[in-house]
């Protein structure tokens, strides 16, 4: 038993040499831009670049736009198939882990092939049209984390009898979902557009070859540049990601009030 | 205190509902009154649920119809219909507290705010919660939630209440205390009521009249005294209450004479077309069956003790009569001790206590 015990340790020790051997190093390098000693230049130079400040702010927008779209077509998609079509759910599910087998670069030519300039619907051709388009290909890309995030919440609850209470007492199915369903999932619905969240600050792929300047396009163009910057930056993403994994978490304790029936 | 009037509320016109090839409602034809309590009773399966549903407006009949105060409701959609519905699983809504829950069918109706909280608190007093309005339904105990979810289904004033096994959920304790509490609050406000249980004491001690039903066919329509006394069928008899059944011969169908394991009697009634030697069930209940010497009744059998239950204030006992056993019940005299096991009794019994019933 002691000796079991003690091998657990030595591998958990050896995950998080492992895991956080790396960060360390990182953190470690972004501090170091000066010979004599720690500093927070690099995060200095970081936060003051306009760039930096516009590819941010840029990436959070689109991505609360992800998250605004991707909750207006997955609440009620995942409502509907769990009330009506329960039959439905293995496609469904099927459909939404389709963006994890197929790799951005791959989404983003077929998107290009698509809407580009000799398309009917030339979407790449205005600024405006690529921002739609990003927000789009965004949605479709943090969909399996969004619906099982979203399915996962609906478990929780009685969808049928209290859509069904509501419904007696005069609700009509906009009614049942914004002020029963949503309510009751809200913990799992937050917990999806974090996760969405943190894909969509970091990520590179579809932005880059649709030209557009996000967060994660700005860390490659930094990364090819400078030095210490770019560790600096990744010590943030690190820092923006583990924030949101954290709300998560902060959010989960308040699940059993809202979810027990 | 409301009563029901006699004047036809609800009614329900060879209702059928088909699953696929599984028909579980096969005609149904009913027609209740305006503040009666109703109970459809029946096993698993038998249809019972589904008729409450249509009546709600959650299943849509594969055909046949469903009028309220005359007035064909059957398209439609629940949320049109007026009615109110408590659930087995209370169905409270997590996310809001007691009084936002009692409150949710007066907001949708668009009824002002200080209407709302007056109905709210007049419904919380109804159901002896006032006080409880800031709990939320994970507060608050199963027969708590259950009475909190009758407020909600009768604060908007429904014109028919529907339960839908609302009970079984709960303790037996609460169960009975609660259940005359429904029963008192029905009256109180003389609303029609249709509630759906599989527990025939349940039915038996609230309904005004009770609906048996079993594999989608309604086998009797009565008040608790004719369902239990006069069982128009052999499953009613059987499901409603305990049955004894022994089995017997005809000895002349001409005399109304019977054996039963050697002991002849006359019976009040055989069935038509009845014929000398041919085998025949008797059904009585086990309070019909007195233990002792007969005091008026015109049959009298004699057996074993062979199980002796004692339930408090009635002693049940099972008494061999050969290949036939008969249940008995006796009222718990603290003078008189109850019989011993393998002890040799008479029963006795009135011919006209005897059901023939057909299958």
């Amino acid at each position: 038993m002691k000796n079991g015990k003690f091998w657990s340790w030595v591998m958990f020790a050896l995950g998080v040499v492992y895991f956080l051997g790396p960060l360390l190093a990182t953190l470690q390098f972004s501090l170091s831009i000066r010979r004599d000693g720690y500093s927070l230049d690099a995060y200095r130079n970081v936060f003051v670049s306009p760039a930096f400040q516009t590819s941010f702010i840029y990436s959070l927008l689109i991505g609360v736009a992800t998250i605004v779209v991707g909750l207006l077509i997955v609440v009620p998609a995942a409502y509907f198939v769990r009330l009506r079509a329960p039959q439905l759910r293995p496609i469904i599910e099927f459909v939404t882990l389709l963006p994890l087998i197929i790799p951005p670069i791959i989404l983003v030519f077929g998107y290009i092939r698509l809407y580009s300039s000799t398309s009917i619907l030339p979407l790449t051709t205005t600024n405006v049209g690529t921002n739609f388009l990003l927000i789009l290909a965004y949605v479709a890309l943090a969909l399996p984390y969004m619906y099982r995030a979203v399915d996962t919440g609906l478990r929780t609850i009685d969808v049928q009898t209290l859509t069904e209470a509501a419904n007696i007492l005069g609700a009509n199915t906009l009614t049942i979902l914004l002020q029963v369903i949503f309510p009751n999932i809200l913990v799992a619905v937050l917990s999806g557009a974090f996760l969405t969240l943190a894909i969509v600050v970091g990520e590179f792929t579809i932005a880059s070859l649709l030209n557009v300047q996000v967060f994660g396009v700005y860390m490659q163009n930094i990364g090819a540049n400078r030095a210490f910057e770019p560790a600096a930056l990744a010590v943030i993403s690190f820092v923006i990601t583990w924030g949101a994994m954290g709300m998560i978490q902060l959010l989960a304790r308040f699940a059993p009030k809202t979810a027990r029936i | 205190m409301a009563q029901a009037t006699g004047q036809e509320f609800l009614r329900i016109e060879n209702l059928v509902k088909s699953f696929g090839t599984n028909t579980v409602v096969k005609g149904a034809n009913l027609a209740f009154n305006r503040g009666e309590f109703i109970s459809l009773l029946g096993p698993s399966g038998c249809g019972k649920t589904t008729i409450l549903r249509m009546i709600a407006g959650f299943e849509r009949p594969t055909s046949g119809s469903i009028l309220v105060e005359g007035k064909d409701i059957t398209p439609l959609q629940p949320n049109q219909r007026q009615v109110g519905m408590v659930f087995q699983a209370y169905a409270l809504f997590p996310n809001m507290n007691v009084e936002d829950n009692v409150a949710f069918g007066l907001k949708i109706a668009g009824m002002p705010v200080e209407q709302r909280r007056a109905r709210v608190e007049e419904m919380l007093k109804l159901i002896g919660l006032a006080g409880f309005g800031k709990r939320f339904p994970f507060e608050m105990s199963g027969g708590q939630q259950q009475r909190v979810a009758l407020a909600r289904a009768l604060a908007p004033k429904p014109r028919m209440l529907l339960l839908d096994e609302p009970l079984s959920a709960l303790d037996a304790k609460i169960r009975v205390s609660l259940r005359q509490e429904i029963r008192s609050i029905q009256r109180d406000l003389g609303i029609t009521t249709v509630f759906v249980t599989h527990d025939q004491e349940e039915a038996l001690s609230i309904s005004d009249r009770i609906v048996v039903m079993s594999a989608g066919n309604v086998e009797q329509f009565g008040t608790p005294f004719e369902v239990y006394n006069r069982p128009s069928t052999k499953f009613v008899a059987t499901f409603v209450g305990t049955l004894n059944t022994l089995h017997g011969k005809i000895v002349s169908a001409a005399d109304r004479s019977v054996s039963v394991e050697g002991q002849v009697f006359k019976v009040a009634d055989l069935p038509g077309g009845a014929a000398d030697n041919s085998s025949l069930s008797l059904t009585m209940r086990p309070e019909a069956v007195s233990l002792g010497a007969p005091n008026g009744q015109d049959i009298v059998l004699s057996g074993k003790v062979k199980e002796v239950s004692f339930l408090g204030s009635v002693i049940r006992l099972r008494v061999d009569l050969g290949d036939n056993s008969v249940s008995l019940d006796t009222f718990n005299d603290t003078s008189t001790p109850p019989p011993a096991l393998d002890e040799k009794v008479t029963v006795s019994l009135y011919s006209s206590d005897i059901m023939i019933l057909p299958n």
